[in-house]
């Protein structure tokens, strides 16, 4: 048990000690940084030159102050200016760049708006769909008012219709509990589909590198390969455990910081503010055991090979494994209920991903849960079984190895014979 | 008190790498183990470590099988040569230190103490991968000792290694086994074995071929050799009765003989045959065992 530690901290701090680990660590934080500061570091490239200037022509006269309302309520950054002078001097005036845009309205013989909009480039902008969006209002309520409607009548046609759900199953989620579900689903699916990748090659270059350098037979002759490879998936998981909670305490106070300006909405969108205690208890259930799944198979992984190099090639189906995971659980996640999320929900493979999206989105049957998660553990298990096996030959055996037969040479290695 | 090999046999699917394998190894003593390329010396070592399950026999060592709680008591220098390539001497040594019961300052003490020894102290905090190959040898032996075991197991120990280094490996060895460490090592080269070992073990392979003290299997070889330095020509030695080889030399011959007495014979057939310089009878070499046992092997 003691070489168990001691392997488990030499595998976790000579990992946190190396300089790909610390720079990788650091460049993720500054994204981090940037990500929660991405407005701001955006004003400062377009600086004071975003609001965009509009001249407006308003032969008519009583269609600029509604325009200019009706535009200021929804974009802030157009600007309308009225414009006195002559259509051709507004045009030299765009096409000099003092102004964008230059925007004639005029009325047509039943007393409506029409408007003409010249820009430099004829691409479609926001500021000309806005525009356009305005007008129409403006235009309708013109015309409503020419058919003899009153105010009241016009407001009552355009408020909406009250449309309320209420599912009738009680045990249904609400749509905020909802909301809040899939906000987790969707970050824990990102955070395990990353962790295995990253983490699950970790484990396999280390073994690798310990194999091919030939260390290996030292080790293994102070420490049982069972012992090792444990302590080294124990101790890279403790690696993964330091990185995310340094991700999670910088984004988090970052995005705390921000919170009441631009995340505020993300963060209600997405349900983080309320929270019920149960779903992050799932979340890290089956955050370990699918780490622990895949983190095994890489171990296994890694002590067949003999040369780092190998290792990538070796791992594919591994990674392919988590991907197809990862996509039926995004697949998943618009449509819970189908048959397809069941089923696989019960391949352990793939229970870490789907059974916790479905735990999220929908009501799922405790036994079900409890199904899952037994299989899932009894995967683990027969799987450290199997690699410990695997792991005390592989590390013995050199030379080409990228088949399956490898599998059954190093399983054989270890076998006592009757 | 001894490491025991009983019956011991190890097959990897139909073949067999080690057969019936019996040892007895006191303790305080350098025992060697000789063989040809592929002939089980490794899987033997694999064996006594714990690293492969034998197929069939015991192996104990003071009586006890050997698992992973005595690791601590044993030290192992595998043939392939294996180091962290990115780790500096010292923290490199202070696990594998650790990983054999060793607490980190004491640790840094006998390292210290055997980087002095081989006249390398300054290497402590270079990385592995930019020393010579002799040189993290050394370090490589370092970690196999570092831990003062009761048993020590050496896999080719001496090869790749300049004379004056081997000198200085041999030394310590030696040193190793006075303080009551048995040493199993193997190598290529008979000249260190027959220096070194009291009893020597030859597998040809995995079957023991010769075992036993090293004086006991000269005498009992039964051939001898005989050294003849003479002015004269003396080639009409090889058609003696007795005679099993004859090799030229540019001052006279030597020939190997079937037993002492022919040695007489041919003494008495040299006499009045011109002026003999020199006439010695000799035990056979190591290398002359080696080569009858495991050469025909190769015939």
């Amino acid at each position: 048990m003691n070489n168990f530690w001691i392997v488990l901290s030499h595998t976790y701090f000579s990992r946190l000690k190396s300089k790909a680990f610390i720079i990788s660590t650091l460049i993720i934080l500054l994204f981090l940084v940037g990500v929660a500061n991405l407005q701001s570091i955006i004003q400062i490239f377009t600086g004071e030159d975003d609001t965009e200037k509009v001249l407006v022509i308003d032969e008519p006269g009583q269609l600029f102050t509604p325009l200019e309302s009706g535009v200021s309520h929804v974009d802030e950054d157009i600007e309308l200016i009225l414009y006195e002078k002559s259509v051709e001097k507004g045009k030299t005036a765009v096409q000099e760049g003092e102004f964008d845009a230059l925007l004639v309205l005029e009325l047509d013989e039943n007393n409506l708006p029409i408007a003409t909009y010249y820009e430099n480039n004829a691409s479609f902008s926001f500021i000309e769909a806005t525009l356009e969006q305005q007008l129409q209002q403006i235009k309708t309520t013109i015309a409503a008012e020419q058919a003899g409607f009153d105010e009241a009548t016009i407001e009552s046609i355009y408020e909406q219709v009250a449309f309320e759900k209420i599912a009738l199953d009680e045990d249904t989620k609400t749509e905020e509990e909802l909301n809040q579900a899939r906000g987790i689903v969707y970050v824990m699916l990102f955070v395990l589909y990353m962790a295995v990748i990253i983490y699950g090659q970790m484990i396999a270059m280390d073994v690798a590198t310990e194999k091919s350098s030939r260390v290996m037979e030292i080790l293994i002759s102070s420490a049982s390969p069972v012992t090792h490879m444990f302590a080294k998936i124990i101790g890279i998981a403790l690696l993964g455990l330091t990185q995310i909670i340094l991700f999670f305490v910088v984004g988090y106070s970052l995005m705390s910081s921000k919170i009441n300006t631009l995340s505020g909405e993300f963060f209600e969108v997405f349900g983080f503010s309320q929270g019920s205690i149960s779903i992050y208890l799932y979340a890290i259930l089956f955050f370990i055991l699918g780490y622990f799944l895949y983190a095994t198979i890489a171990a296994m992984l890694g002590s067949l090979v003999s040369r780092v190099e190998d290792v990538q090639q070796l791992l594919m189906p591994m990674v392919m494994l988590i991907v197809i995971a990862f996509i039926i659980a995004m697949v998943g996640s618009g449509m819970p209920e189908a048959k397809f999320i069941t089923i696989t929900s019960f391949i352990p493979f793939f229970t870490p991903m789907i059974m916790f999206l479905r735990i999220g989105m929908l009501d799922v049957p405790i036994w079900e849960v409890i199904l899952s998660v037994g299989i899932l553990v009894g995967t683990i298990i027969l799987l450290a079984i199997l690699g410990a096996r695997i792991y005390r030959g592989g590390v013995l055996m050199y030379g080409p190895s990228r088949t399956l037969k490898d599998f059954k040479k190093a399983f054989m290695l270890t076998k006592k014979e009757k | 008190m001894s490491l025991l090999l009983s019956n011991v046999t190890k097959k990897f699917g139909e073949h067999v790498a080690v057969n019936k394998l019996n040892l007895e190894i006191p303790d305080s003593e350098l025992f060697g183990f000789l063989g040809g390329n592929g002939a089980g010396k490794t899987t033997t070592f694999r064996m006594i470590l714990g690293l492969l399950d034998q197929t069939a026999g015991e192996i104990t060592w003071n009586g006890e099988s050997i698992n992973y709680h005595k690791s601590h008591l044993i030290g192992y220098l595998p043939e392939e040569r294996g180091l962290y390539p990115k780790l500096k001497v010292k923290e490199q040594l202070i696990y594998l230190g650790k990983l054999r019961g060793m607490t980190k300052q004491s640790a840094l003490t006998e390292l210290k103490k055997w980087l002095d020894r081989f006249q390398i102290p300054n290497y402590i905090d270079k990385k592995v991968e930019e020393l010579s190959k002799g040189n993290q040898q050394k370090i490589q032996f370092i970690s196999a000792v570092i831990h003062r075991p009761k048993l020590l197991i050496l896999d080719e120990p001496f090869s790749g290694l300049d004379p004056i280094n081997v000198e200085m490996l041999k030394e310590a060895v030696i040193d190793i086994k006075e303080s009551g460490t048995s040493v199993v090592f193997s190598s290529h080269q008979m000249s260190h074995v027959e220096e070194l070992c009291e009893n020597i073990c030859i597998l040809r392979d995995g079957t023991a071929v010769v075992e036993g003290n090293i004086k006991e299997i000269k005498r009992s070889f039964g051939k001898k050799n005989v050294r003849i330095v003479s002015d004269e020509s003396i080639d009409f030695l090889q058609d003696v009765n007795g005679v099993l080889s004859f090799k030229r030399r540019n001052d006279g011959c030597e020939l190997q003989i079937s037993d002492e007495q022919v040695s007489q014979e041919i003494l008495s057939k040299l006499a009045g045959n011109g002026f003999i310089r020199k006439f010695e009878l000799e035990e056979p070499s190591l290398n002359d065992i080696f080569i009858e046992k495991v050469g025909e092997n190769y015939e």
